[in-house]
């Protein structure tokens, strides 16, 4: 005989919700995400309340308003007159470029010195672990403030590679044309010729050449099992289509004529009776044009008194002399009278404004320049490329601290890696070079790649520690200059906060498209 | 069955937004002391000496509030901002006044909220250059490299100086007076730019001050003052007349020295009685007690006194008054009478 147990009754009672496991767990839940949504809640009205007691309302009007300082390293163009949101893109693209170029060295120098670690060799390996252990332990702040400090204390001022009276300067440029200096490191620039363009279209089909060729050569090994060598024929395609473009384009921008355009002078004069006619010319030049640049070569042959006004782009430079800001600019010999005839139709435009007499090629497709010391007025070097030593001290410091956890790294993913794998290649009779590019490192980088993902986002956050070398990156245009400018600070930090999640978020994405490509595929 | 009991109410208490106090002296006078923000450290404006002990002209203004309130000079919190915290600190109430050579402008009474309650030195935006280099206009300054502190009105200036004279310069940002000294003495900016008296202040600790030169041009207008936060006119008061009252007794002869003597009894002048609290009730109109302004001036000595003792010729700063002086010597140094 058996007893039957009642069924459940089907009633429900509110302490069910406690004391039923089958209702508990929800209920916790549901309590938990009230009281989240109370806290929220009470977080942004509180803040709400406490700005209108201010009298301060939430908007983001000040970003339209005239920003009104300068920026010293500008990616993009950028003067005091633009707004607080340009400001804020110059210091966006600052952060970009610095967190770039440290992920890219940070992976380097991990990747050695992860290497050099496991070194079989008793001082490599030390010194490499000295390396490591020196930078993970140290803050990075004081890396940056050290590296800073040792850029400008102890290099020199510009003004030592002055020459004096007797032509003997204290400090000579490395090569002649690199000069370290406490005001930044000037090396040579590049200009562009008005047709560069078409070296990167030659450029972004070298490099589909090469893509293609390597899997030209993988599907001839898989094949026939002969190694077909492919450094040497894609150094090739990387090189020889460029060089040949070069000479075609400067064959064809040499011919290219240019003439200035002069405010105030006189139709068909020339650029002597010019400098003669208003003294000092003010010209307006573009240090990343050839064009420009050649003008800038043909003013210095010609021994006129002048002074160079950088400007960005054409427009910027044709804005310039039209607001009286220069005299002379150089243009197209064939846009020229169009050119004239838009500068006079300017409003407030009241000046004689002609085509003086000499012509000049463009110059090659890109022409190289060379930074150097001005004879009078203030020491400093003109023309070239100026690498700030703030933008020094911050990627070198960013990238070896970054690069010390790298190395940690990528040393746990090789010794990932079983000895059983090395050992079975080298059985097989492959070198140790291949044994490492074909069979250690595919294992390693599926132990490698989620850890360094973290490395770069902590590499990007890091950059904000710019402030303290005065690199002009977004924690110091937008949430520093234009903050205390316009006391938008929830604002301002807000905006600041979406921007270093969206860059994170996007890097996190990209390398995360990386590691899925990696792992291993199961079927 | 057994009963149950559900204990399901939450209760969402003490949730009601902290709305921050209006009586900023009621919270000063329950702490016990004034929190004042100044510099970093200017010497002759508000640096610690070689005791720790804060001096200097801004901090005068702030000790003479705390000893107007508490009858102490020295119930006073200094709490040290940049150019770029001095604002947020302010506004977040983690200081109740700003002492902090910052310049008086619109914007910053209206969209920041604040309200500056005198100027105590009428200053003027300057350029420093080293001697060497042998420039003496600030229009020769085509290319130069700037040591510029930044989120200041002389970042502002000096864009606007270089644009309408189309001078070209490359901007070297600087969080403090300290950090500007260090990077102009190594010469990674040829040029340093503040208010002329920062500049003559800074000039002033170098080791050889001889071999740099103030240029002659000033680029701005710089009324500098201690201000504090909308809201709450009556703490607004009492900081804007302990500052005239240090004007007032410096026009009425009222110095630290017959302090003691002229507050004993009532004079026989009706507006030193009414200052020194001898005579009516202005200290109660602010709140605080009859001898407040005597206080006041105790704590430092009167405007000038304060002037000379940090900052005047006899100092190593060596400013003149200038626009400084009283206004009946010709200065801009004015207070509304005590009545």
């Amino acid at each position: 005989m058996s007893t039957l147990t009642d069924p459940p009754s089907n009633t429900f009672r509110l302490s069910q919700l406690i004391y039923d496991t089958r209702y508990r767990s929800i209920t916790i839940q549901v309590v938990a995400l009230i009281l989240l949504c109370i806290a929220f809640y009470w977080l942004i009205n509180n803040t709400v309340q406490n700005l209108a007691n201010l009298g301060k309302e939430f908007n983001f009007g000040f970003l339209s308003s005239r920003a009104g300082y300068d920026i010293n390293q500008r990616p993009i163009p950028y003067d005091n007159s633009m707004t607080h949101w340009r400001a804020a893109l110059v210091g966006m693209s600052n952060t970009l470029l610095v967190s770039f170029l440290g992920c890219i060295a940070a992976t380097i120098i991990g990747v050695i010195f992860g290497v050099l670690r496991l070194s079989n060799n008793w001082v490599v390996s030390r010194l490499a672990a000295v390396y490591v252990e020196g930078f993970r332990n140290v803050p990075l702040l004081l890396w940056i403030i050290a590296i800073f400090a040792l850029f400008t204390e102890g290099m020199d001022p510009p003004n030592t590679f002055r020459p004096n009276a007797e032509g003997i300067a204290q400090n000579d440029m490395i090569f002649g044309v690199i000069a370290i200096t406490n005001q930044g490191t000037f090396m040579p620039g590049l200009a562009w010729s008005s047709l560069a363009w078409v070296m990167t279209l030659v450029l972004i089909a070298s490099i589909a050449g090469i893509i293609f060729l390597r899997r030209r050569a993988r599907d001839i090994q898989a094949e026939t099992g002969r190694i077909v060598p492919v450094f040497l024929p894609s150094l090739g395609v990387f090189i020889v289509p460029l060089v040949l473009a070069y000479f075609a384009l400067s064959a064809v921008s040499q011919r290219n004529e240019q003439v200035f355009i002069a405010v105030g002078a006189e139709r068909g004069m020339d650029l002597a009776s010019f400098a003669e006619a208003s003294g000092r010319i003010n010209y307006c030049g573009i240090p990343n044009q050839a064009g420009s640049i050649n003008g800038q070569r043909y003013l210095q042959a010609a021994d006129v008194n002048f002074r160079r006004g950088d400007y960005f782009g054409d427009t910027d430079a044709r804005q310039a002399l039209a607001a009286g800001n220069c005299s002379l600019i150089i243009a197209d010999a064939s846009e020229a009278t169009a050119l004239i005839a838009e500068i006079e139709a300017t409003p407030l435009f009241d000046e004689r404004i002609a085509v003086l007499s000499d012509t000049l090629p463009e110059g090659r497709a890109i022409e190289v320049h060379y930074p150097k010391m001005t004879e009078r007025g203030i020491p400093r070097f003109e023309d070239g490329f100026q690498l700030r030593n703030p933008l020094i001290a911050l990627w070198l410091a960013l990238s070896l601290y970054t690069g010390a956890f790298i190395a940690e790294i990528v040393r746990a993913g090789i010794m990932a890696v079983s000895r059983g794998q090395s050992e079975a290649a080298f059985a097989l009779g492959l070198r140790p070079n291949r044994t490492m590019r074909l069979v250690i490192l595919p294992q390693a980088l599926r132990v490698i790649v989620p850890p360094l993902i973290s490395q770069f986002l902590n590499l990007t956050k890091n950059s904000s520690l710019a402030i303290a070398v005065g690199y002009m990156d977004v924690r110091a245009t937008l949430g520093g200059i234009t903050i205390n400018q316009t006391g938008r600070e929830l604002e301002g930090i807000l905006l600041m906060g979406m921007f270093y999640l969206a860059l994170s978020i996007a890097i996190s994405s990209v390398m995360n498209f990386y590691n899925n490509r990696n792992t291993l595929k199961e079927r | 069955m057994k009963k149950t009991v559900f204990f399901g109410a939450l209760t969402v208490a003490g949730l009601a937004a902290g709305m921050a106090s209006a009586a900023t002296l009621d919270d000063v006078k329950a702490r016990g002391s004034l929190n004042c923000g100044v510099t970093t450290g200017l010497v002759g404006f508000a640096a610690p000496d070689a005791n720790g002990v804060w001096t200097g002209f801004d901090v005068g203004i702030c000790r003479a509030v705390a000893a107007a309130i508490f009858g102490d000079p020295s119930a006073v919190e200094f709490v040290p901002t940049t150019g770029q915290t001095r604002f947020t600190a302010l506004a977040s109430g983690e200081i109740d006044l700003l002492a902090r050579n910052t310049t008086w402008t619109m914007s910053r009474d209206a969209d920041l909220k604040f309200e500056f309650v005198g100027v105590n030195y009428y200053d003027g935006q300057g350029f420093m250059v080293p001697k060497a280099l042998g420039i003496s206009s600030a229009k020769d300054l085509d290319g130069a490299t700037v040591c510029i502190q930044t989120g200041t009105t002389t970042e502002l200036n000096l864009a606007d100086f270089f644009r309408t004279n189309n001078l070209s310069y490359d901007p070297v940002p600087i969080e403090t007076n300290a950090e500007a000294q260090q990077q102009y003495l190594a010469g990674a900016c040829d040029v340093f730019t503040t208010d002329a008296s920062g500049l003559a202040a800074t000039r002033a600790t170098f080791e050889s001050p001889e071999d740099h030169v103030l240029l002659p041009e000033i680029i701005s207008k710089e009324p500098l003052g201690p201000l504090v936060r909308h809201g709450d006119n009556e703490w607004g008061d009492i900081a804007r007349w302990t500052l005239n009252a240090l004007i007032t007794a410096e026009e009425l002869g009222i110095t630290s020295s017959n302090l003691a003597e002229m507050s004993a009894a009532p004079t026989d002048n009706p507006e030193v009685n009414r200052l020194l609290g001898t005579e009516g009730e202005l200290g109660a109109m602010l709140g605080l007690e009859p001898d407040w302004a005597k206080n006041a001036i105790a704590a430092g000595g009167n405007y000038g006194e304060l002037f000379e003792k940090n900052i005047g010729e006899n100092t190593p700063i060596g400013l003149a008054r200038g626009l400084n002086a009283m206004w009946t010597e010709g200065g801009l140094i004015y207070s509304p009478p005590f009545r």
